[in-house]
């Protein structure tokens, strides 16, 4: 059970940092094709600024209604991801080959850039959700019963 | 070939991890690992791996943390049964003997930035060369994880996947 933060000083540095990470957690990851970063870190990260808000403001404000409802969403990355496998297998071609993807109207190098983007968002997806969810099973047991029993 | 900054970062490397296996409370024990992961993430970057410095300070120093705190609160914070036993004769010997050994071995590896080593000749050059040409991805990191190897990344992300499922149904505690 998270309950929330006591102090003033902790809840406004939580409302301005908060979405400094998460706008961070974006950035790494849709950068990773230019630079450092990817789907991996950029989950994490994305992950983290979830978990912040839950250790600030605890389970039950209105800010973490969210969270819960992304803990719902548990495997969607890793359908996403073998989804662009199957969209270019759909293609004619080779299972991850991502010049195969059928999308009208793209070059080859735009679809294989589209291609690693929508891999890279299945994979930071999986890795959010998964940090979170061992969070809250760690930390509070009535949300795994909620999110269980719908 | 070591560099002069990363000799002090290695010395606060050797002082965190030795603080964090000596230490009484186990609440500072968790939070010198997370330094610990801090420096050797500074240790990553200096080494040009900005990749695994990211992961490094996020899950090690981030992460790892949290979760380390969440079952401290969840079970003793302050457990004074946790007395450690003096180290036995046989560890107090055959760990320096590892060390030895290792420090031998290490010799025998290639130089830093070699060249010629084993790892930069063989399939490294083609990665470099052609990366660009074949995925239009400009991060070679990128083109590698995301094409060359993707269905590793892809099974890599099964296994985050299957360990959070055992994880969320092994921690929970009702029903």
């Amino acid at each position: 059970m998270i309950r929330p933060h006591d102090s003033i000083i902790v809840h406004t540095l939580g409302r301005f940092l908060i979405p400094v990470v998460q706008i961070f957690g974006l950035y790494v990851l849709f950068f990773g094709q230019y630079g450092p970063g990817g789907g991996f870190v950029g989950g994490v990260i994305l992950g983290t600024g979830m978990i912040l808000s839950v250790l600030i403001f605890g389970h039950d404000a209105s800010r973490s209604q969210i969270v819960k409802k992304v803990l719902h969403g548990d495997g969607v990355g890793m359908l996403i991801y073998a989804g662009v496998g199957g969209l270019c297998m759909i293609g004619g071609g080779e299972f991850l080959n991502y010049a195969n993807l059928e999308i009208p109207g793209l070059e080859t190098a735009s679809r294989r850039s589209l291609g690693i983007v929508l891999t890279q968002i299945g994979v930071a997806l999986d890795v959010a959700v998964t940090a979170v969810s061992i969070v809250f099973s760690l930390s509070a047991e009535e949300i795994i019963e909620d999110s269980i029993n719908g | 070939m070591i560099f002069p900054y990363e000799i002090p970062l290695l010395l606060l490397l050797l002082i965190t991890a030795a603080g964090a296996i000596m230490v009484k409370d186990l609440i500072s024990a968790v939070l010198l690992l997370g330094s610990y992961s801090f420096f050797l993430a500074l240790v990553w970057a200096g080494l040009g791996a900005v990749d695994v410095a990211f992961v490094e300070a996020v899950v090690g120093a981030g992460l790892a943390t949290v979760l380390f705190l969440l079952t401290l609160f969840g079970t003793a914070p302050k457990d004074n049964r946790l007395r450690r036993p003096p180290p036995s004769l046989i560890t107090l010997i055959v760990f320096p003997l590892l060390g030895v050994l290792l420090l031998y071995a290490a010799s025998d590896l290639p130089e830093f930035g070699d060249p010629n080593s084993p790892a930069s000749v063989r399939i490294s050059p083609v990665y470099l060369e052609q990366s660009y040409t074949d995925t239009h991805t400009p991060n070679v990191v990128t083109s590698v994880l995301m094409d060359y190897r993707s269905l590793d990344t892809m099974v890599e992300t099964v296994v985050i996947f299957a360990s959070g499922i055992a994880c969320a149904l092994l921690l929970r505690r009702h029903g």
